[in-house]
């Protein structure tokens, strides 16, 4: 599913490039669970958003479902990050004016789904998450484990062939956080491919593959045996 | 083009105007103000100026009158404080020798400028009327309205002295019976018989005048007052497109030349232009309703200045949500079109609001001017003018909004993400 070989990036500072990653090659097959972790600066958030076709690699190459990801103009990738990405962010972001299900249903306004068909999906979605009665709430009407549950639920609404998450739990405490890695194994169960930026140990070991990077290379790649959250719930 | 045509685009921009009132509100006003100080000014200009019209209608605009006073120079012999008086024979001199003038009506009165108003009689009834002699041409200069049946005085009444009269509406209320026709009827003038041949409807007019007037044939007159070839005053209407000041002095130049008067005396012959405060109130009104443009349009583009600002503005604040729809796949286009959008639709919809309420305005302000003397009616903007503010606005809207727009695009989707 997705494929990168030898990955540079570096950031101009001034005069002096910060070079962030420093050639990874990893290859990630449909239905995986993977955790990116290392310490802060270490580049997990460089590599996720390069994934997410939010910025660029300088060197190497990366392959998304067969599709070689290059020379991306804006609108091309905006159109490949509707068809092929769902994001999950640590602050959640999602659009404070709209409710739970208008948020949903944003992406799939932008893939042209007609306004009945949107509001269905988002609420098919809303409900997979566990949060139908919450539908016409506003976000700040919403816990921190609330809104996160809704930003997955817009991620999935795509329908996406990748979700990718930086720090998904990481602005909510234990109980909840293992709620959301619970909802994110069962999306995993169903054969979706997904990647999660983390800091923490035990969300790393919920999901099935962990990568340690360390000043911008991998240093450690291995399988686990995945912890499932929902005995913490 | 195709989107502006989507019903999904236009609720995510209603949905966005919506969500955030207190912008929306701010914006609005703005070029609602300038769009409502623009109606408001163009019409009330405009109502002034069809005000003057309507003043003006009960005669001709480049009209004068001309009488006669006294010397303040000696010439000729003659000594100065000389009373000067006017004939019948100017007026065919001045008809001769002054081609610019199309009608010159000599006109003769009781009851003004210090002479006794005449007694009018009817059966048991009296009273004391404004009396003119008068030509049938002086209602090409000053046109009344004669109502159903009757008539002005003509050129046989002239001729022969006939002794017909026409009343006002005053007159006929005070000397007739209500159901009574007037015409045929006779009324007492000074003692002498005259037949009336027609009750005029009274006009508030730029000149002096009332319900109550009465006119005789000018040679009548003449005849019951002995006032031989002697003419109070000419009014006189130059043609449309004579300069009425130059007229003017042409006219009494020549009068102080028949009359021995010094060329420089300019107190001999009074006068006064019509046509001259006609055209001072003209270009006072068209300097309102230029006045008017250019601060309704200053106001106008202020406003959609100020919708630019705010939406510039409101692009900052929103910079991480317009990340968060690109990360969900908005491209720059549909970002780009959807900030425009807003703009567009917020400047059209305070530009109808302000057209609306400015509209109203005016009507309020006609109907309180209604019943008083100010020269003030019909104020309306025409619509063409109307429909020219909104494409200025529409225009002016996706103008403004380009830079906000641009701005939101400008921003990669990493950075807007990265916005605190
Ligand atoms: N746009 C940028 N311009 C310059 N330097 C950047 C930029 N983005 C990231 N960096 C730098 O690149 C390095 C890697 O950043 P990155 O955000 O990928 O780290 P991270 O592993 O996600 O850290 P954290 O765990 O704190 O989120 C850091 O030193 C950071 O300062
Ligand atoms: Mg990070």
């Amino acid at each position: 599913m997705i494929e990168i070989k030898d990955l540079h990036k570096s950031y101009k500072m001034g005069t002096n490039t910060l070079h962030v990653l420093k050639g990874l090659n990893f290859t990630i097959a449909e239905g995986e669970l993977v955790a990116i972790m290392g310490s802060s600066g270490s580049g997990k958030s460089t590599l996720l958003n390069i994934l997410g076709m939010l910025d660029e690699l300088d060197e190497g190459s990366y392959t998304l479902d067969g599709v070689p990801i290059k020379n991306l103009n804006e609108t091309k990738a905006a159109n490949y990050r509707n068809k092929f990405l769902g994001f999950v962010f640590q602050s959640f972001n999602l659009i404070n004016y709209k409710n739970a299900m208008e948020n949903v249903a944003l992406p799939l306004y932008y893939q042209k789904v007609p306004r009945k068909e949107r509001e269905e999906r988002a609420l098919k979605y809303l409900t997979q998450v566990g949060l139908k009665e919450w539908a016409t709430h506003l976000p700040n009407e919403l816990s921190g484990g609330q809104k996160q549950r809704v930003a997955i639920a817009r991620a999935m609404a795509a329908e996406p062939k990748v979700l990718l998450a930086d720090e998904p739990t990481g602005a909510l405490d234990s109980t909840t956080s293992y709620e959301v890695m619970d909802l994110i194994q069962k999306i995993n169960d169903d054969g979706n491919t997904i990647l999660i930026v983390t800091h923490e140990e035990d969300i790393a070991h919920m999901c099935k593959r962990i990568v340690q990077l360390k000043d911008g290379i991998i240093v450690e790649d291995k399988f686990v045996e995945q912890v499932r959250a929902s005995q913490y719930v | 083009m195709q989107f502006l045509f989507d019903r999904n685009t236009w609720q995510e921009i209603f949905g966005s105007i919506s969500k955030n009132k207190t912008r929306t509100v701010i914006t609005v006003i703005g070029v609602l103000w300038g769009i409502f100080i623009y109606i408001a000014l163009s019409g009330a200009a405009k109502g002034m100026d069809n005000g003057f019209e309507s003043m003006f209608e009960t005669i001709a605009k480049n009209s004068m009158f001309v009488w006669a006073q006294s010397t303040s120079m000696p010439y000729e012999g003659y000594k100065t404080g000389r009373q000067m008086q006017l004939k019948l024979g100017d007026a065919t001199m001045i008809e001769n020798r002054i081609p610019q003038v199309e009608y010159i009506a000599p006109r003769n009165v009781m009851g003004f400028f210090g002479s006794p108003p005449a007694t009018i009689g009817r059966k048991n009834k009296t009273g004391s009327y404004t009396l003119f002699g008068d030509f049938p041409q002086f209602t090409k200069i000053a046109p009344k309205k004669i109502y159903d049946g009757g008539r002005f005085i003509n050129d046989e009444d002239i001729d022969q002295a006939r002794k017909v009269a026409v009343i006002g509406e005053r007159t006929q209320k005070e000397l007739f019976d209500k159901d009574e026709d007037p015409i045929g009827g006779f009324i007492k003038i000074d003692e002498v018989y005259f037949q009336v041949v027609g009750v005029h409807k009274f006009e508030q007019s730029g000149g002096f005048g009332g319900d109550g007037d009465i006119f005789i044939p000018f040679s009548t007159f003449k005849k019951l007052y002995n006032t031989g070839d002697n003419v109070g005053w000419f009014s006189i209407a130059a043609y449309d497109d004579a300069d009425v000041i130059k007229v003017e002095e042409n006219i009494k130049n020549l009068l102080k030349n028949i009359h021995h008067v010094h060329p420089a005396d300019d107190r001999a012959f009074g006068s006064f232009n019509l046509g001259e405060q006609f055209n001072k109130i003209v270009g006072f009104a068209d300097g309102i309703t230029f006045l008017s443009l250019v601060v309704g349009i200053a106001t106008i583009l202020a406003g959609v200045i100020g919708i630019g600002n705010i939406l510039l503005i409101s692009v900052k604040e929103r910079t991480k949500e317009l990340g968060v729809r690109r990360a969900l796949g908005a491209t720059p286009a549909e970002v780009r079109n959807q900030i425009i959008l807003e703009s567009v639709f917020l400047t059209v919809i305070a530009g109808i609001m302000g057209i609306i309420i400015g509209a109203m305005t005016l009507a309020m302000i006609d109907s309180f001017t209604q019943d008083i003397e100010f020269p003030y009616t019909n104020p309306t903007v025409p619509i063409p003018y109307v429909l020219g503010a909104l494409v200025i606005m529409v225009v002016l809207g996706t103008l403004i909004g380009l830079i906000p727009a641009q701005r939101a695009v400008s921003i990669k989707p990493i950075d807007a993400l990265r916005e605190e």
